[in-house]
Order: structure tokens, then C-alpha cells, then sequence
């Protein structure tokens, strides 16, 4: 931070920041520290005794079969929502940067999905495709198509899917426009003149000046797709059928609430912190080297 | 636009309206839901006209509550979310905007330590440390509560940074004229800082408003009573009924309210809200 002007006072800065800090340290610190604690930690059956196992917690979610399978889940699941949502916001982003009529009109009715919440839009497209009285369900059985995705884990999973992209298509929209938008129109301009198609022009010009947003709004989406898509997750599926939706953002909160697995389930939020840390790291060192462009 | 003729105009608009059509495609469907009586529903697919149910199912639904699945009164689930939102949107500006300001305008022992305590915030979503967090606010009684709803989600990085960016921006020149006159630190952050961040207070305002409205696992865990849930948290409980039919009729009239006041704040204030995302996420 860069010297500046400064207030005198001993008392004030503390008083100034301890609302942000009790909270803090309250809500955030605390909890982290305690799932920390009791990931190292079994209780007996009555929950009247603990004993300190080092790792064990940690070797027997890695031996644990619904564990490795949600692993898998999640990672299908995160780079279908991300790789479908980055490539059809592009697209759309592509298309609203060359219009010139319109443009304004095209933004507001594609960011507004954004303000929908997890839980509703998962009640939107739960209802769009139900078995039995979906309205797409009943164009996909008139293609032959037998859609029940409450027996159908494929069918599930692509059911969030398609939930999830549409909730987060406006978010990669904004920044890939943004992006669009801030390359030098002289640039293209050059590129048309020496007969440069649209197409040539993309793919030679933005899409590599692109790239930084690219990039960071893949980690982002990764993130979203991890951690944001919990609502969805609960109301369209609860994890099933047989586990096939069940990410691990899903599992670390049935195990907790349901199977009262505390050990199991500290360990697991320790994994979700390392994953988040390592997600943010990664964020900030892109942030990092744009700052030296 | 770069040429004058080109058969990639007409292609852009074609896309976008398709994007548009498809994007629009579900709010369709349960604007028009919404409009009949759940037999019509059950007999076969979704008509594409509204039908004359509207009002009827509005009105039980804002005054009455859906009583198979457990859902009080929207007027009132509507008024608990509105609640939630303000408070965590005002209570997250109110705190993170002292705490930069802190940071950037005095110095003190444990300053960079203040500074990366609360950086590490911003890594960890409620739902990772859930069951701690939860025991947490259960030991301070704060279960059913507005307290509970709000105060551990107002604490986030995000905010501490976007204000600290922008005073860091502002001309020290003007904290030392203040000083000069006379003004003390609360005065100068109050009748000059304030007034000249108003943009990115709305930005940050629109953001936060959004992130509150539409939490969905914290009221999960931490209401019990009726009167405290939220409009998005019983959208679950409706279509997750048991022994019964969804009232999806019914269920479509209580998510189109809960996503009306979002919706109308984000295309209301379309430009802070993009300065928010975009820079919120630096």
C-alpha cells in the first residue's frame, strides 16, 4: 500500500474495524478452526469420548467408495457447467459485440437470469422436464426420447447441468462482452482491411486477447459449480438418483445433517477449504499477471 | 461494425434471439403455470395461453400459504427475505466500508494482520464449514432469528476490498485539506469519502442485495418457525412434498414472486450492477 495521508489515534482504527473483525472471527475463524479440529478427531458411539487419530478420518473418506464416486460427480458435473456455459456465453457475447442495433436490448434480457436464485431456477427446470408433466419432456418422448430423469442418472446429471448453465450464462456474458468491448475496434479494423472474414478475424484477434478472461472465468466457474449449485442440487435431485448428482458441496451436508457423521464430514470440509484455497490462489496469480500486461 | 455487407449481421441477430427465446423459455412456462388450477396441469402438458386461475392462485398463495407442503403466507416469506437482503447488503457496505477505511487511513500495530484475517474470509463459502458454523450460531441462541439470518453472512472480504481500490485512488490532497479545516477522521469519512464512493456503494449494494435474497442452505439450517422462512427456502419443501402431487401451479406463482424483486434491482440498476460484478471480482 502506498504512503498516504494518515489520521492520527490509537483507539479509532480498532474501533473501526472490530465489527468486521468480531464477525470474523465469530463466524469464520472459529468454525474453519473446529472443522479442523474435529477432522482429527473420532467420537465414540454416545459421543461421550474422543480420541485423537491423526489422519484416519482423511484415509477412510479415500477408502470410502461413495466418497471416490462423488469425486467423479463433481468433476464430470464442474466441467460440463463450465465448458457449456463458457462456450455458449461466448458465442452470445460474439454475436452482441458485432450488432449494433439492438445490443442494449440483447444485454438486458440475457443478464437478468443472474438475479434468479439456485433453488428457484432448480424448481424451473425441474418442472420443464418432469416425467410426467414436463413440457419439454413431452417434445423429447414425441423424438422417441424416454426421459425420467428421477430414475435416470444421466438424465439427472444432465437435467443439473442444464440447470446450472442457464443460472450462470449471464455472469460469463457480462465478462466476455466487457472483455470484447475494451479490444481496440482499430485492430479488427486492420484485420478487415487486409480481408480478414468475421470468423478469421475472431479467431486470430479477440479470442487471444481473450484468453486472461477466459481463464478467469474458468476458475470462477469452477468455484460456481462446486460450491453455487448446492440449491439446485437440493431441490431438482438431493443427490440421487443413487447418488448420481451427489457433488461433494451435496455430500459434506447429508453426511452432517443426515448421517451425523462428524468426523467424516469435518474431513470432508477440510478437502472443500484446500479445493476453495487452491481455486483462489489460482485466481490471483491470473490477476496478477494482469496487472504486468 | 467493420464492413457494410455481410451475412454476419443477420446470423448475430438470429443467435441472439434464439439465446434470448431459450434464456426466456422457463420464465415462460411458469408465468403461464401459474395461471391454472393444478387439475389443468396434471391432465397434460402446459397450454401455451395464460388461463383465468391467475388471480386465485396469486391470492392463496400471497395470503393463505400452501398448507400440504408447509409453506406460510409469500406476503410474509416475501417480507423475511426483504429483510434478509437489506440487512446483509447494508450490514456487509456498513462494515466492510469502516474496515478499509481503517486500513487504508491510520496506521497501527496489526495492521497487515487485521487486513489478511479478513482476506482469508473471502476463500470460504458457508456451505464448506456448514455443521461448525452452524453449531456456532446455535450456542449463541440465534436459531430463528433475524440476527441468525444475517450477521455470519455479513462478513466478507469482497466488500473491504472494493473500498480499499477506491480510496487508495482518492487524492491524499483531500484527506490533508480536511485534517487542515479542522475535519476529524469520522467527519471526512462521512461528509467527503462517502459522498464520492456512492458509485461503488451501488454497485456493491445491487451485488450483496442479490447474494442475501437468494440464500438458500443458511435459512435451511438455522430456521425452524414458520414465520422465519424465506421465499427461496420453501421452494424445496414444496416440490420435495411427500404422499402428494406438487402443487406445481402453485409452486410456479411462489417462484415467479421470489424472483421478481432480484430481477427488477438488476435490470433497474443494469449499469452498477456490471461495475459490481466486474469489479467486485478483481
Amino acid at each position: 500500500m502506498q504512503p498516504r495521508a494518515i489520521f492520527p489515534g490509537k483507539l479509532t482504527p480498532y474501533l473501526l474495524l472490530a465489527p468486521q473483525l468480531a464477525v470474523t472471527l465469530v463466524f469464520f475463524v472459529w468454525p474453519a478452526f473446529q472443522a479442523m479440529q474435529q477432522s482429527v478427531l473420532v467420537e465414540d458411539a454416545f459421543g461421550l469420548s474422543t480420541r485423537f487419530v491423526w489422519f484416519e478420518n482423511f484415509a477412510r473418506l479415500f477408502h470410502d467408495p461413495n466418497y471416490l464416486h462423488s469425486i467423479a460427480v463433481t468433476t464430470v458435473f464442474s466441467a460440463a457447467v463450465a465448458g457449456l456455459g463458457l462456450a455458449l456465453s461466448l458465442l452470445l457475447a460474439v454475436m452482441a459485440d458485432h450488432v449494433v442495433r439492438g445490443a442494449g436490448v440483447y444485454k438486458t434480457l440475457l443478464i437478468w437470469p443472474y438475479a434468479v436464485a439456485p433453488a428457484v431456477c432448480g424448481a424451473l427446470w425441474g418442472f420443464l422436464f418432469d416425467p410426467t408433466i414436463g413440457e419439454v419432456t413431452f417434445f423429447l418422448r414425441a423424438l422417441g426420447i424416454d426421459w425420467n430423469y428421477i430414475q435416470n442418472g444421466n438424465q439427472a446429471l444432465l437435467l443439473v447441468v442444464i440447470a446450472a448453465t442457464w443460472n450462470q450464462l449471464s455472469y460469463n456474458f457480462i465478462f466476455f462482452l466487457a472483455g470484447l468491448q475494451a479490444i481496440p475496434k482499430s485492430l479488427m479494423e486492420a484485420a478487415a482491411i487486409d480481408g480478414a472474414g468475421p470468423a478469421r478475424r475472431y479467431a486470430s484477434i479477440a479470442f487471444p486477447l481473450l484468453s486472461p478472461t477466459g481463464f478467469f472465468l474458468l476458475t470462477v466457474n469452477v468455484v460456481y459449480a462446486f460450491f453455487g449449485t448446492f440449491g439446485i442440487i437440493d431441490v431438482v435431485t438431493k443427490g440421487g438418483p443413487a447418488m448420481a448428482t451427489d457433488i461433494m458441496v451435496y455430500k459434506v451436508y447429508s453426511d452432517s445433517f443426515r448421517a451425523l457423521d462428524l468426523g467424516g464430514s469435518a474431513a470432508q470440509s477440510v478437502i472443500l477449504m484446500l479445493v476453495v484455497i487452491a481455486l483462489t490462489v489460482l485466481q490471483f496469480r491470473y490477476i496478477e499477471r494482469k496487472v504486468h500486461y | 461494425m467493420v464492413e457494410e455487407r455481410s451475412w454476419f449481421t443477420p446470423l448475430a441477430h438470429l443467435v441472439l434471439i434464439l439465446g434470448v427465446g431459450v434464456v426466456a423459455f422457463p420464465l415462460y412456462v411458469t408465468l403461464i403455470a401459474s395461471t391454472y388450477d393444478l387439475t389443468t396441469l396434471l391432465r397434460g402438458r402446459v397450454p401455451l395461453l395464460p388461463g383465468g386461475e391467475g388471480w386465485a392462485n396469486y391470492a392463496q398463495v400471497l395470503g393463505q400459504g400452501i398448507a400440504s407442503g408447509g409453506a406460510p403466507p409469500a406476503a410474509i416469506m416475501l417480507l423475511n427475505s426483504l429483510v434478509m437482503a437489506l440487512g446483509i447488503a447494508l450490514g456487509k457496505i456498513a462494515i466492510s466500508l469502516t474496515a478499509a477505511y481503517a486500513i487504508v487511513y491510520f496506521r497501527f500495530p496489526l495492521r497487515m494482520t487485521c487486513f489478511w484475517l479478513i482476506f482469508v474470509t473471502l476463500m470460504l463459502p458457508v456451505e464448506v464449514r456448514i455443521l461448525p458454523t452452524y453449531k456456532v450460531v446455535a450456542d449463541l441462541g440465534l436459531l430463528d432469528s433475524y440476527t441468525g439470518l444475517i450477521v455470519p453472512l455479513i462478513a466478507s472480504a469482497t466488500g473491504t476490498f472494493l473500498f480499499r481500490q477506491f480510496f487508495m485512488t482518492v487524492p491524499p490532497e483531500l484527506a490533508e485539506a480536511a485534517r487542515m479545516d479542522g475535519a476529524g477522521p469520522l467527519r471526512f469519512l462521512w461528509h467527503i469519502l462517502l459522498p464520492l464512493a456512492r458509485n461503488s456503494v451501488a454497485a456493491l449494494f445491487v451485488i450483496q442485495f442479490i447474494y442475501g435474497w437468494n440464500q438458500y442452505l443458511w435459512p435451511l439450517v438455522i430456521t425452524t418457525k414458520q414465520s422465519y422462512y424465506t421465499v427461496v427456502l420453501v421452494i424445496s419443501r414444496l416440490v420435495n412434498v411427500v404422499d402428494v402431487a406438487p402443487s406445481w401451479n402453485l409452486i410456479m406463482a411462489v417462484a415467479l414472486l421470489a424472483m421478481i424483486p432480484p430481477v427488477i434491482v438488476v435490470v433497474a440498476m443494469q449499469r452498477w450492477f456490471v461495475k459490481g460484478l466486474v469489479e467486485t471480482e478483481k
